[in-house]
């Protein structure tokens, strides 16, 4: 490692000034750990954690100081940061093994068949049993709805900023887009609460406010838009001028050059796309809590009641005072998480299989 | 870079006219008039030129009538489509403000300095400020936690690490931000609590005078908890974006600095650092501005309470997306208006984050577009 590291190819000794072997860097860890669990432990300040935080910083600056007195001052600095890279990288590492081992080993407690196949329905607190069908049925019914609605918004959409779009009117249109994907989800879930809840649903329901999943599938495509569009638009950039020409040339309109011809050529991609983006709205909870309102039955009508959804399902388990809560939010995560993480998968490996060449 | 060298060209073009009073400009004012009205006969022609090139191949001989019938219809559906992220946006708008204004018109306290959050009662008590100060504290300690650790991470997988695992540890870390806030909520709450307790008691017990660390517990659900949840949600938001910017580097400046006998370490700070800061500057914002509207790992995480104080350790702490997503079971009329109202001042603050972000990535883009 410290060898590849150094960018000056010198094989012959002259060029080189002393280096400091290897082993000398295992004698400053160790000195390093010893002296700071000499001082952790001897003045009782803190425990293993901390010896090794200070561990680590005794042998950063013991690095520097040693390589500063036999390879001068530039390299000492540049294997120190060296150092302070590689540490970075394994303090990130750490919570999120930790996150992965908490979430499997917690959640194949109540990974069985009843936890798929039932409801929370009269589930009382001293109940271990139930489950989250309910909330699985609401998920892929929100989602659904969703992506039903959003895909044909979003393609097309892109279609005109690829396509037909030109000025500044497209450029805005681009730039909100972007802006877009960085609205809360909370916000989406306000406006729809705002705008569909309150305001519209009363209509339909003699002047009550309507919770359901159908509002949820409306502040998800809220969330979901932006991102279909942006990952469309990219990949109807990619086709290839030379295959719309030939078209043109051959006397087909554009509507249906693009129907023909574009948008097969893109396909994959926009598949992709739009499986990233239905994978990132299953995860949603915080618009799902606000306009479906979560219920512990199973309703299958996403237009009538409330309705639940996994994610929502892990947030009121995890709040709940039943000791057997905590099994089964931790379950939904891990449920959650592998529906996500599968979909996320798949279609980055559909990515990777389908890529246009440039 | 490219935008304003351009733009210096235009100015160094334009100062002679300014010093030659005031007669140019003028004088160039007026012929553009005269060019508008005299071929005003001609000005039709170019668009309709146009209009015919871009629907079809060009001859007068085809079918003209029936193609544009079908092609304007898509056309316009697309259009609408396109516009539809316009009208989400400003019907965001609009909706959050007819819903927060009689919410805000019954509120007894000054919604922007008031600190307790008591809009169910009668009358109605509410303010912004402790959550506004909750919601900039955990998104501070979030990014000065992630900021260095991610950019650590995205230098040592764009220049450190070896080909095949920085490609699968890139992998790892998109995947990474495909988990739902939920599940870091969860594992923050029921995990991740007993070590932050842990180091707050011992924070509290050498540190206490300091008034980040001092009071006298209980300790735990506090804002550090919460915003160290969200460092470790951001982390892979910057991680990414900035790695990518890193990896654009021109291969020809670090290739420069190395054969000027500098170290690594050299060749990062004088060539991919300095190329990649409005990228990382931007990558951060992104960050920011997820930490801000982040909802649901902060309402599992923190301890609510409404108060500004300096102190992050103790248990309390509450933002503003969290507020609504656990005052919303029991809001009423007024309630769910105020809410609203806290959402709209949220929604503002990330869309000029955002837009900042943005228009900062937009900028870099031309930049890299006009190197390459």
């Amino acid at each position: 490692m410290t060898a590849t590291t150094l960018p000056a190819p010198g094989q012959s000794p002259k060029l080189h000034t002393k280096k400091l072997p290897s082993v000398a860097f295992l004698g400053v860890a160790v000195v390093a750990l010893g002296l700071s669990a000499a001082i952790c432990y001897g003045t009782g300040i803190g425990g293993w954690v901390l010896t090794l935080v200070v561990g680590l910083v005794l042998y950063l600056v013991g690095i520097f100081v040693a390589v500063n007195a036999v390879e001068g001052r530039r390299s000492a600095r540049n294997r120190t940061w060296s150092a302070l890279i590689h540490s970075a990288f394994v303090l990130a590492i750490l919570p999120l093994a930790s996150v992965v081992w908490t979430l499997v080993s917690n959640g194949l407690d109540r990974l069985d068949g009843d936890f798929f196949l039932t409801s929370m329905n009269n589930i009382g607190a001293r109940d271990p049993n139930g489950g989250a069908y309910h909330a699985i049925i609401g998920t892929l019914e929100q989602v659904g709805i969703a992506a039903l609605i959003t895909i044909p918004l979003g393609v097309l959409g892109a279609i005109y900023i690829v396509e037909y779009g030109r000025g500044r009117f497209t450029f805005v249109i681009r730039f909100f887009v972007d802006v877009m994907t960085g609205i809360p989800s909370i916000v989406a879930g306000l406006f729809v609460l705002a705008f569909w809840v309150l305001i519209v649903s009363p209509w339909f329901n003699d002047g009550a406010p309507v919770f359901s999943g159908f509002a949820a599938a409306l502040a998800l495509s809220v969330l979901m838009l932006p991102t279909i569009v942006r990952s469309t638009e990219e990949m109807l950039r990619l086709v290839p001028a030379p295959l719309r020409e030939g078209s043109y040339a051959l006397g087909v309109p554009k509507w249906k050059t693009i129907m023909k011809i574009v948008i097969p050529t893109a396909l994959p991609g926009i598949v992709t796309g739009i499986m990233l983006s239905i994978a990132r709205a299953a995860g949603e909870t915080a618009p799902v809590l606000l306009v479906a309102g979560g219920s512990a039955a199973i309703n299958f009508n996403p237009f009538s009641a409330q309705q639940g959804s996994l994610s929502l399902f892990v947030f009121q388990q995890a709040g709940d005072a039943s000791r057997f809560a905590p099994a089964r939010a931790w379950t939904a995560a891990l449920t959650l998480v592998a529906l996500v993480l599968i979909l996320t998968i798949a279609a980055k490996l559909l990515a990777r299989r389908n890529r246009i060449p440039r | 870079m490219a935008d304003r060298h351009s733009r210096s060209a235009d100015v160094s073009t334009g100062g002679p006219g300014v010093t030659s009073s005031h007669a140019r400009p003028a004088g160039a004012t007026a012929s553009t008039g005269v060019l508008d009205g005299q071929p005003g006969g001609n000005a039709p022609v170019p668009p309709d030129f146009r209009i015919n090139g871009g629907g079809l191949g060009g001859g007068g001989s085809l079918p003209r009538r029936k193609g544009f019938g079908a092609e304007s219809m898509f056309r316009g559906l697309t259009l609408a489509a396109g516009t539809m992220v316009l009208v989400i946006i400003v019907a965001i708008t609009v909706f959050l403000i007819a819903k927060a204004v009689p919410a805000l018109r019954a509120d007894d306290a000054n919604f922007l300095t008031e600190t307790d959050w008591f809009a169910n009662d009668s009358p109605p008590r509410f303010g912004i400020a402790a959550l506004a100060f909750g919601t900039v504290v955990s998104a501070v300690i979030a990014l000065v936690v992630a900021v260095p650790i991610a950019l650590g991470i995205a230098l040592y997988l764009s220049h450190y690490a070896h080909q095949r695992i920085a490609t699968t540890l890139g992998f790892l870390i998109d995947l990474l931000a495909a988990v739902p806030s939920v599940v870091f909520g969860l594992w923050g709450v029921i995990v991740f609590v007993e070590p932050v307790r842990d180091f707050s008691v011992w924070l509290n017990k050498y540190f206490s005078w300091i008034p980040l660390f001092g009071g006298d517990g209980p300790f735990g659900r506090s804002l550090m908890l919460g915003g160290l949840v969200l460092a470790i949600m951001v982390l892979p938001i910057i991680t990414s974006l900035s790695r990518e910017v890193f990896m654009q580097t021109p291969t020809a400046n670090e290739e420069a600095a190395l054969a000027l006998g500098s170290t690594k370490w050299e060749m990062i700070r004088t060539a991919v650092l300095p190329y990649g800061r409005p990228g990382v500057i931007a990558s951060v914002m992104l960050g920011l501005g997820r930490a801000l509207g982040e909802t649901i790992a902060l309402a599992m995480t923190l301890g609510f309470i409404n108060e500004i104080s300096p102190n992050i350790i103790k248990n309390g702490g509450n933002t503003i997306a969290a507020n609504i997503a656990n005052g919303f079971g029991e809001a009423g009329e007024i309630g769910r208006g105020a809410l609203i109202a806290s959402g709209l001042v949220l929604f503002t603050i990330t869309l000029v984050v955002n837009m900042i972000a943005r228009a900062i990535i937009y900028r870099r883009r031309e930049f890299t577009e006009s190197a390459a």
